[in-house]
């Protein structure tokens, strides 16, 4: 891709000067407020109550209390199976085949299924959720309904289930976006090439975009597990439940610290999930480093 | 013709065009850009917040009255004042914001051009959950701003308002014209309670509520009960659900609010009118002691098992789904639940078949009510037959405000007699002032009832900073007993909880 | 046309006429996904469409109880209207912004590649994951306070803008790092500037790139609730995501006619705007890079 060339095409100069504009932005509205919370973490600073007042230095409390909380831990593991599940298998793949099928593809039928896409990802969180309670219904849901008035107690039964669920059905849009820019940006010619070659649809994919698309694919996955691991979006469809079996982190941690205005130990809980986040982006690189 | 590489491209067909890029796009972005900048900062002007220039954290000296300029209020220099609501014409509590902009404001005004002094009011609603209104309350206060008046305070909020030193004692910012109010001699002693904190009042409370047994009349009579229906222990209770069980098994008979979705609403509509009923309320101020694993609590635990347990006299899924409240509501409406313990907000708000969201047409006739009895005749608090829990809001007094004694004449003019009367012109509800109250409620029989029956028995919460982290441990609770732990290991996974929010000095326990 | 091939038989061939089915079927397969897709996105949507329409909506789909006075119940709120506008502002600006610093930091931080490039913005972006959380609110809005820009759009645009714009480059720097070096060198032989370079060759060829990013942004801040409800005080300023939840009781149960009136009209505007950025600047061509 002609790294060796790189440094002769732009001088150190002109790039600081093209990176200057953000690094002051990112330094002043997100380095220095994210460091100020982090800071936080080791207080037990609340918004309201004597600690808004006096809050104090309470050093690891806040972070022993947390990880000796077994709740924590199945919050942990929920979230996982949520994350892995819905952005992994799902959004990934799913926003993967679309982009792929409407590559070529122009007409009423593709628009129409790429705008209910877009649309499902673009309606706001609190009416996602009445779409799918409405649809999830026990007695009287549009899911039951079809299946020929079955009384499937989805969100009691199968309340992770559903979440992933709900989960691929609103974030494919933005793997199908990305992809589908990517995939604009392969030669059609190599493409073409393998066809007449005689390989199929899939082992095109296999054997030539897939690799020349290891680094958007990379990037896709970790946006997405990590976006995913802080979605609050689940909270408004089954409150964490029924009975903690859709706790995800970051319904644990409204209902631990956010809901009271605990500040404090919920930046100590959010920088815990900042370091599970960057082990599972070092896990990531390692398995798809290790293809190489 | 461009020095560098020409550009491919497919135009809308598929057929591959030669373009030549030129800077026109980039410019035009470019434009664009400084444009909605400018348009962005020119619409965007900071409003009349009150905002000081208190550094982060340090509130503002109170009760003095130098305006920034140090011009002296004598001679009519004008005073601007903010009234804040989570209310918001045509939408939240709208009704509230309707009375504050077309009465309140013009009113006001008019009484103090009248006085020769020119004060303009403003009002700045906002429509959002209680938690997120109190919460953009708490950074306002401790940035020194917000509006003068404060309108939609949450009674269990002013313990930790109160602690942060965010709210201060009327008396302090208001002056002594505070104390000496003629109003507060029409407002009941448990509603001035309501909003005081440490035996200070902070604020006027807006009103009281409370709570009572909603039945469908046609359900209970198809199940062979009487249409004024009252039941005198928890045993009538259950016995009415089952009858009603046998005879209609596509109604659910029971409805009384558990676990932790339902958040506030459980506590305030199930927990605790169960709790006083067992002889005690939750705190206790004389012994500074909140009830651990006690037989109080384990009798309100096993009563939920009786509900939600195999009997299948209450839904356990609307407790546990994250609508349950709002079905519950909707299922009630349309006579799927026969009995609801529920405040006089489903009265007004949600069945009223005027603009309630879930509206019964017959609400009228066919929905009754009756007081939530003891556990056993006598057995409530204070040796009651009958129990029930009141809460409320109310207004407070920025204690930053630049004219704290016009904000106070805002404060007790909203308070006024004139302007509690005008304020329930729409809509009848049970506001702070019995004089208004005896006035206005004939119209309503609901109402009525509440304030002359349920009143004279009812318990409030109390109003301590922990409060809401004990409420949701009961909660969880009631939830774990209706997922289906026994109510002893309920009960003991509740003490641990409240160990670790109170310690161990200020549990009761026992039994 | 392939004629007999015993040999190719042996390493698997097919006949002529089993391709054609093995087409066919492969045809049928595809769109029976495609609708099966589709339907899996749309119904969910069908209570959107009938509650707004329904005098008397519940929580469950059911046929309207038809009337258009939702609509105009809704605009009773004198915000609502002007709440969308709040959110195409805020939602266009936020998005120039980082388009206009994420495209050259992407640029440069590709051409001039400093070692373990990909883990700082990991970092970075972890960084953001706190900030656009709860757990900032409070330092946010101190900040704020201090730089005097409560209540005003900019700061939100700042502020959402620090928070999206190492997504920005994240995402960016994949589409940069695909353009070959070759142009840039050819340029750079004819004299041109760093800047003639970025905005003549690179952006262009980027252009996927900043589509995705453009709309995703777009997308991100017409959600966004927290920042503008922490950061504005005056109701006229507040998007669209804050003002939706006007439509509660004081309760705190959703008015259904007017949350699903509300929501469809919010969706609206999003649905406009990626078309717009779609047709304009979007997926349009094939890059004959690298061909």
């Amino acid at each position: 891709m002609g790294a060796s060339n790189a440094a002769t095409v732009l001088s150190k100069r002109a790039a600081a000067a093209f990176v200057a504009p953000a690094f002051v932005l990112i330094a002043v509205f997100l380095i220095f407020p994210a460091l100020w919370t982090l800071f936080l973490g080791v207080t037990d600073y609340a918004l309201t109550g004597t600690q808004a007042l006096h809050p104090q230095v309470v050093g690891a409390a806040n972070y022993a209390s947390a990880l000796s909380d077994p709740r924590f831990l199945n919050s942990l593991w929920v979230t996982l199976l949520y994350v892995f599940g819905s952005a992994v298998v799902g959004q990934a793949v799913l926003g993967f085949i679309l982009a792929w099928a409407f590559r070529a593809w122009r007409g009423p039928i593709r628009s129409a299924v790429e705008i209910l896409v877009i649309l499902a990802w673009i309606i706001p969180g609190s009416v996602v959720a009445f779409l799918w309670i409405a649809f999830l219904d026990t007695k009287e849901g549009t899911l039951n309904g079809l299946l020929g008035n079955a009384a499937i107690p989805w969100l009691f039964s199968w309340p992770l289930l559903s979440i992933i669920v709900v989960n691929i059905w609103r974030g494919t849009a933005f793997s199908m976006l990305l992809f589908g820019g990517a995939l604009t940006t392969l030669p059609p010619s190599q493409l073409e090439a393998a066809r007449l070659a005689g390989a199929s649809g899939w082992q095109q994919i296999r054997d030539i975009v897939l690799p020349s698309l290891r680094g958007h694919i990379m990037t896709n996955l970790l946006l997405i597990s990590l976006w995913t691991f802080n979605d609050f979006a689940p909270f408004l469809i089954t409150a964490g439940g029924p009975n903690f079996a859709t706790d995800t982190l970051p319904v644990y941690i409204f209902r631990n610290a956010f809901r009271n205005l605990q500040f404090g130990y919920g930046a100590a809980i959010s920088t815990i999930m900042l370091l599970i986040n960057l082990v599972i982006g070092l896990a990531y690189l390692r398995v798809l480093r290790a293809r190489d | 013709m461009s020095r560098f590489a020409p550009m491919e491209d497919l135009d809308r067909k598929g057929r591959r065009t030669t373009r030549d890029l030129k800077p026109r796009y980039h410019v035009r972005m470019g434009a664009l850009f400084a444009v909605v900048v400018l348009i962005a900062a020119a619409c965007s002007t900071s409003s009349t917040s009150p905002s000081t220039s208190a550094a982060p954290g340090a509130s503002a000296t109170t009760g003095t009255s130098a305006a920034p300029g140090g011009s002296s209020r004598a001679g009519g220099a004008p005073i601007a004042l903010k009234i804040s609501a989570n209310a918001v014409v045509g939408g939240k509590n709208d009704l509230t914001a309707e009375w504050i902009t077309t009465y309140v404001i013009p009113t006001f005004q008019q009484m103090m051009a009248a006085q020769g002094e020119n004060v303009t009011v403003t009002f700045a609603g906002s429509g959002a959950a209680d938690e997120d209104y109190k919460t953009q309350l708490g950074l306002d206060f401790k940035t020194g701003g917000g509006a003068d008046v404060i309108v939609g305070l949450d009674d269990i909020w002013v313990g930790e308002f109160a602690e942060a030193n965010y709210i201060k004692p009327l008396n302090q910012v208001g002056g002594a014209a505070a104390d000496s109010w003629d109003g507060w001699s029409q407002i009941s002693q448990a509603a001035q309670d309501d909003m005081s904190y440490n035996g200070q009042r902070f604020g006027i409370a807006s009103g009281l509520d409370g709570r009572v047994l909603y039945f469908n009349k046609d359900v209970l009579a198809a199940a062979g009960l009487p249409a004024d229906w009252q039941p005198k222990s928890w045993a009538d209770i259950i016995t009415a659900a089952q009858q009603i069980k046998t005879k209609d098994p596509g109604v659910t008979p029971l409805q009384i609010n558990a676990g932790t979705a339902m958040g506030e609403a459980t506590t305030a509509q199930g927990f605790l009118p169960l709790l006083v009923g067992t002889g005690v309320n939750i705190y206790d101020q004389t012994t500074q002691k909140w009830q651990g694993n006690t037989p109080q609590i384990r009798d309100v635990l096993t009563f939920y098992q009786q509900i939600y347990g195999s009997s299948g006299l209450g839904d356990p899924q609307i407790q546990l789904a994250a609508k349950g409240r709002d079905q519950s509501f909707l299922e009630f409406s349309q006579k799927k639940i026969g009995i609801l313990l529920e405040g006089d907000y489903l009265w007004r708000s949600v069945i009223n078949p005027k603009g309630g969201i879930d509206p019964e047409a017959d609400r009228d006739t066919n929905v009754g009510w009756a007081l939530i009895p003891a556990k056993s005749p006598g057995s409530g608090i204070k040796g009651q037959n009958f129990v029930s829990i009141s809460g409320g809001g109310g207004s407070v007094l920025n204690p930053n405000t630049k004219s704290p004694k016009e904000a106070w004449a805002l404060l007790s003019f909203m308070a006024s007699k004139d302007a509690v009367t005008a304020s329930v012109s729409k809509q009848v509800r049970i506001t702070m002032r019995t004089d208004v109250n005896a006035a206005t409620l004939t119209q309503d029989p609901l109402l009525t009832f509440v304030s002359t029956k349920v009143f004279p028995i009812t318990a409030v919460r109390p109003g301590l900073a922990v409060y809401d982290q004990v409420s949701q441990a009961l909660q969880l609770a009631s939830q774990e007993v209706v997922a289906g732990k026994s109510p002893a290991d309920a009960a003991t996974d509740y003490q641990n909880a409240l160990t670790k929010l109170v310690g161990a000095d200020h549990i009761a326990s026992g039994g | 046309m392939r004629a007999a091939d015993p040999a190719g038989a042996l390493r698997g061939e097919r006949s002529e006429s089993a391709l054609v089915m093995l087409r066919l079927v492969r045809r049928v397969g595809f769109y029976v996904f495609i609708v099966f897709v589709g339907a899996f996105f749309a119904l969910p949507m069908v209570w959107l469409v009938l509650a707004p329409f329904d005098a008397h909506p519940t929580l469950n789909t059911a046929l309207p109880d038809f009337t258009l006075g939702n609509f105009g119940d809704v605009l009773k709120d004198p915000y609502a209207l002007t709440s969308l506008g709040d959110s195409i502002l805020l939602a266009v600006g936020t998005m120039l912004l980082v388009v206009v610093l994420a495209a050259p930091a992407a640029y440069a931080l590709s051409r001039v590649r400093l070692p373990g490039r990909d883990l700082l913005l990991y970092l970075l972006l972890l960084f953001s994951s706190i900030v656009t959380g709860t757990a900032a609110m409070v330092p946010l809005f101190l900040l704020i306070f201090d730089l005097g820009l409560t209540d005003t759009h900019l700061g939100v645009v700042l502020v959402l803008a620090g928070g999206l714009v190492p997504a920005g480059i994240f995402i960016l720097k994949d589409f940069v790092d695909s353009i070959p070096t070759s142009y840039e060198e050819s340029a750079r032989l004819f004299g041109a500037s760093s800047f003639q370079i970025l905005r003549d060759i690179v952006l262009p060829y980027a252009r996927p790139g900043l589509a995705v990013i453009a709309v995703w942004v777009m997308v991100n801040v017409w959600g966004n609730f927290l920042i503008p409800f922490i950061l504005l005080r005056t109701p006229s300023s507040q998007p669209a995501a804050v003002v939706i939840y006007n439509f509660y009781t004081e309760g705190g149960q959703a008015d259904l006619r007017l949350i699903s009136t509300f929501g469809l009209l919010y969706s609206i505007p999003v649905v406009v705007m990626y078309l717009f950025v779609n047709r304009r600047y979007g997926f349009r061509f094939y890059g004959g890079l690298k061909g």
